[in-house]
């Protein structure tokens, strides 16, 4: 079982090395600039070799994701069969790596002299589960680019990066040691920056890229610092071992660590303080965005306080973080997806909300929801980002209102996007309405007894129904702009080169069709899996509530089709649509005296470092230029000179000796 | 005969030497000067000689080998001071800076004029 | 030889002819430094250098006081009388025999002469020395030399010889170095 998923994990990492190596080799013919001074043949030439190496690539990177991807499928079958169908919980998993069956296998020990590092590998419930999920996904976003980035010339680059990062994913699912998660955690926060700045040619792609990758950094500091923390106290990084040792450690370890913790976790999930880069990281392509920033990045923050959430559980105040963070995330991601004109960046703020909710369901200690959540969100968001990219493949921008009436000339993306947005809203039987009902019975739970203190559990319980709302508003609002209404008329500029939005209104091509198909079968029926127990109070309150948001999003736009539904936020609206601030504040709390503070050291360096060595030489030019006034070749003056000092000794000695 | 007349006699003499050495220009009196050094010094080893009633006489034959040797420098000075005019047209002391490092911005286009005397000297058998 | 020491206010006869002839030489040696005439100047030379040799006949020093008058006066003077002749030195009163160093060379020659005379008055101050005619003869200098500075004294001829070669070497310009 331990080699089915080293052989996982591998795989997409042999293709990685294999696309960059290989997608070229040996012919090694590369095309440069397309505008630059070749001539036809060569360029002819060039472009049919682009063309050959994406399609080699493509078969690089397909088939062993594929590959992979059955093998976890496998993997996750005799894991669930082996556990005896688990009749207790709501979904084939269990929490926790201490549980009884869990199969771990190690490689080898690194001695480091302190605490060893063990190469291993461990699954789990969880590792099962998640595997599926990120090898499923990664397929469907892998077949999907074949057709989505045809003809760009850094596909092979780009089909290798997310070999990549599907197997530092994987790494961090099946690891069983926290360090090697670590490594799994970095690869990936380094992949999604090569790939958010995959057309780097647009300043504001490298742009986003570098904020990706700051901000993210920014919370992998204290991730790494709090994997030290539970490492040292617990004598080692098996994920097992911190676990049992757990019960023994100081409730301010575990608080310190959990929070050190919860910092890398906030900021590779986008929660609330560290969110700032996701809705910036839709510069990439779509596929990315949806491989990345909907299901699986995003996910191993959510993931990572699952595989420990003994930790967390023992320490009440990460928890009450948690919860109040999660609260603020989903509520005001909710209402900045409300009043977004750019359809990814509605779904980024809509994932951003969504995350926080598996946050709420971690914080009131229900990890079982919150893997349930996540597996369905990873589907259903999957499913939208790529009926986005379908879209905004045949509309030729971002922006819904260049959108509109939509449904007629790309009938299968209207069906599966329904199914998306269903989901997201909560709806039966999409697959969202289950997993959101167990967050919800989680949460409600929380407020009558749990870890959480009762304000955090009110909190978070109000914040959870009214983002149900809010979430119901921005989906019908995504929707109607998109699929109804009339097709808005806006001169499209022409893409510039290297932006590879091409236009081409009709529905997409099959390698782009087949994957929203296939993920919107379990983006629907997904929830069925987990049926263990519907609770029928609590999904009655959310379905209406969410319809009620929808609803008033629909008799607005009824009366007005053409204008933005958003404009019944009133006042609110431009602060949502800024995501209240939080960029420019950050820009003013922190990148603005940063700059300043570099530019105050630039001019200190200059001005006064450097200074001083000017000064200092320039000082000594001019002292010797004194000097040499003296050095005037007149032997004379030199003898006077001489004599004068021979005169100061003599008198000296006479004097003083 | 008090000892303090002839040595500040020679003081003198050899403070009017110093004067000449360092405030002539013309480069035989320059010699002069050095000479009337010279003879102060000698005028002290005359008196001392006397004071101190050498049995060796070592303060007159000291001062008689001064002299000789007063004569040969100055016979080797005026022969420098020949060779000197010779290639430079001048004896004045202060025209002479060879020993002047070039000054800044005539670096290596205009070399001190001495030198260039001194090279065209050398060009002529 | 301190104790008796007679008083500076009654100079012997002796002491008044060696001061002015003292006064002399510093006079003329004065003149040297300061004329305006080249050649002038060596002829206050000689004036110098013959109260010099007069200074030694008093002082006793007779065969010195020859030897000053030959070799200095006879031949030295007579060497610079031809140095300024060979520099077609200007002949004549001439304004730019001074150097622009002169200020500061007067300041140093003043120094140096207060130092001086002030150390030798404090410190030979109660030293007397008795004359004795016929120390310094031709005699007792010839036997001193060739007694007890039999060497040196052949030393200086040898330096001598070597002083002539090189005064031909460096004035004769049809000899030339090995390049």
């Amino acid at each position: 079982m331990i080699t089915t998923a080293a052989l996982v994990v591998l795989l997409p990492f042999l293709a990685a090395v294999a696309g960059l190596l290989g997608s070229r080799w040996p012919r090694h013919v590369r095309g440069d600039h397309p505008g630059g001074a070749q001539t036809g043949p060569e360029r002819a030439e060039a472009e049919r070799a682009d063309l050959a190496a994406g399609r080699r690539a493509a078969w690089i990177a397909v088939v062993p994701t594929a590959v992979s991807a059955v093998l976890a499928v496998w993997l996750a079958f005799t894991r669930w069969a082996e556990s005896g169908h688990d009749p207790g919980g709501p979904f084939p998993f269990e929490a926790g790596g201490g549980t009884p069956g869990a199969v771990t296998g190690t490689l080898t020990v690194i001695d480091t002299g302190s605490v060893p590092i063990s190469l291993g590998l461990l699954v789990d419930g969880l590792a099962a589960t998640i595997g599926v999920l990120v090898t499923l996904v990664a397929l469907a976003v892998q077949t999907y680019s074949v057709g989505y980035l045809h003809g760009d010339r850094r596909y092979p680059s780009y089909s290798a990066f997310i070999s990549l990062f599907t197997s530092a994913m994987l790494l961090v699912v099946y690891a069983a040691d926290l360090l090697v998660l670590y490594v799994g955690w970095e690869i990936m926060g380094l992949c999604s920056y090569l790939l958010i700045g995959h057309w780097w040619e647009d300043r504001a792609n490298s742009r986003a890229a570098v904020k990706a990758f700051l901000v993210t950094r920014l919370g992998d500091v204290g991730f790494l610092f709090g994997i030290f923390v539970l490492g040292t106290a617990a004598g080692s990084f098996r994920i097992a071992d911190v676990l049992a040792a757990v019960p023994g450690m100081s409730s301010g370890t575990v608080v310190a660590a959990t929070m050190l913790l919860l910092a890398g976790v906030a900021g590779k999930s986008a929660q609330v303080p560290l969110h700032t880069w996701l809705p910036d990281a839709m510069a990439g392509p779509t596929p990315i965005s949806a491989l990345i920033h909907a299901a699986t990045m995003v996910a191993a923050g959510i993931f990572i306080v699952a595989r420990l959430h003994p930790a967390f559980l023992a320490a009440g105040p990460t928890l009450d973080v948690l919860a109040v963070l999660a609260a603020l995330g989903m509520l005001g991601a909710a209402l900045a997806a409300l009043a977004q004109d750019d359809l990814k960046r509605v779904l980024a703020y809509s994932t951003i909300s969504q995350l926080a909710y598996m946050a709420a369901a971690l914080a009131a200690g229900s990890d079982s929801a919150a893997v349930f959540h996540l597996v369905t969100h990873g589907a259903f968001k999957a499913l939208l980002f790529l009926c986005a990219g379908a879209v905004i493949h045949a509309v030729g921008s971002n922006l819904m209102s260049a959108m509109g009436g939509l449904r007629r000339e790309l009938p299968v993306t209207f069906a599966t996007m329904t199914i998306g947005f269903a989901a997201l809203m909560g709806l039966p039987p999409a697959s969202g309405f289950f997993s959101k009902d167990e967050v919800l019975v989680a949460v409600e739970r929380a407020v009558a007894q749990g870890p959480l203190t009762d304000a955090a559990a009110l909190l978070l319980y109000g914040s959870a129904l009214a983002t149900v709302a809010v979430t119901g508003a921005y989906a019908t609002r995504a929707w109607l702009r998109t699929f109804f209404g009339q097709r808005a008329v806006v001169a499209l500029p022409e893409p510039a080169p290297g932006v590879a939005h091409v236009i081409d209104t009709r529905e997409a091509p099959a390698t782009m069709r087949w994957p929203l198909i296939v993920l919107a079968v379990p983006a629907l029926l997904l929830g069925f899996a987990g049926l263990s127990g519907v609770h029928w109070g609590t999904a009655a309150l959310s379905v209406a509530v969410a319809l009620l948001g929808a609803g008033a999003v629909y008799a607005v736009w009824r009366s007005d089709p053409l204008s933005d539904p958003a404009r019944m936020l009133g006042p609110f609206r431009v602060p949502c649509e800024r995501a209240f601030y939080a960029d420019s504040a950050y820009r003013a709390l922190f990148a603005r005296p940063v700059l300043a503070l570099a530019r105050l050291v630039v001019r200190t360096d200059d001005r006064v470092v450097d200074g001083a060595v000017r000064g200092s030489g320039r000082a000594a030019l001019g002292l010797s230029g004194l000097v040499r006034l003296t050095q005037n070749g007149n032997a004379q003056l030199y003898v006077t000179g001489l004599l004068a000092g021979v005169l100061l000794i003599a008198v000296g000695a006479v004097v003083f000796g | 005969m008090h000892v303090v007349y002839p040595a500040v006699v020679s003081a003198l003499l050899f403070s009017i030497g110093v004067y000449g050495v360092l405030a002539r220009r013309n480069t035989i009196l320059v010699l002069m000067s050095v000479e009337l050094m010279l003879n102060a010094v000698n005028l002290n080893l005359v008196a001392f000689d006397v004071w101190l009633r050498d049995r060796l006489h070592g303060g007159q034959v000291l001062t008689l080998f001064v002299i000789v040797i007063a004569a040969a420098e100055v016979g080797l000075g005026l022969a420098i001071i020949l060779a000197l005019y010779r290639n430079r047209r001048t004896v004045d002391l202060d025209r002479l800076r060879a020993l002047a490092e070039p000054a800044p911005g005539d670096g290596a286009a205009s070399p001190a004029p001495g030198r260039e005397t001194a090279a065209r000297a050398e060009e002529t058998p | 030889m301190t104790e008796a020491v007679p008083s500076y206010l009654s100079p012997t006869g002796q002491e008044i002819v060696f001061l002015l002839l003292g006064a002399m030489a510093v006079g003329s040696a004065l003149l040297v430094v300061t004329t305006r005439q080249l050649v002038h100047a060596a002829l206050w030379l000689v004036v110098c250098f013959g109260a010099l040799a007069g200074c030694y006949l008093v002082l006793t020093a007779e065969f010195v006081a020859w030897v000053q008058v030959l070799i200095y006066v006879g031949a030295v003077i007579v060497l610079l009388l031809f140095g300024i002749m060979l520099t077609r030195a200007p002949i004549g009163r001439t304004a730019d025999l001074d150097s622009g160093n002169r200020a500061v060379a007067a300041v140093v020659a003043v120094a140096t002469a207060a130092v001086l005379v002030t150390v030798v008055v404090d410190g030979f101050r109660n030293a007397y020395a008795p004359l004795d005619p016929g120390a310094g003869s031709a005699g007792e200098l010839g036997s001193a030399i060739f007694r007890n500075w039999v060497l040196p004294f052949e030393a200086l001829s040898v330096l001598l010889l070597a002083a002539l070669i090189g005064a031909i070497v460096i004035s004769r310009t049809d000899i030339r170095g090995r390049d």
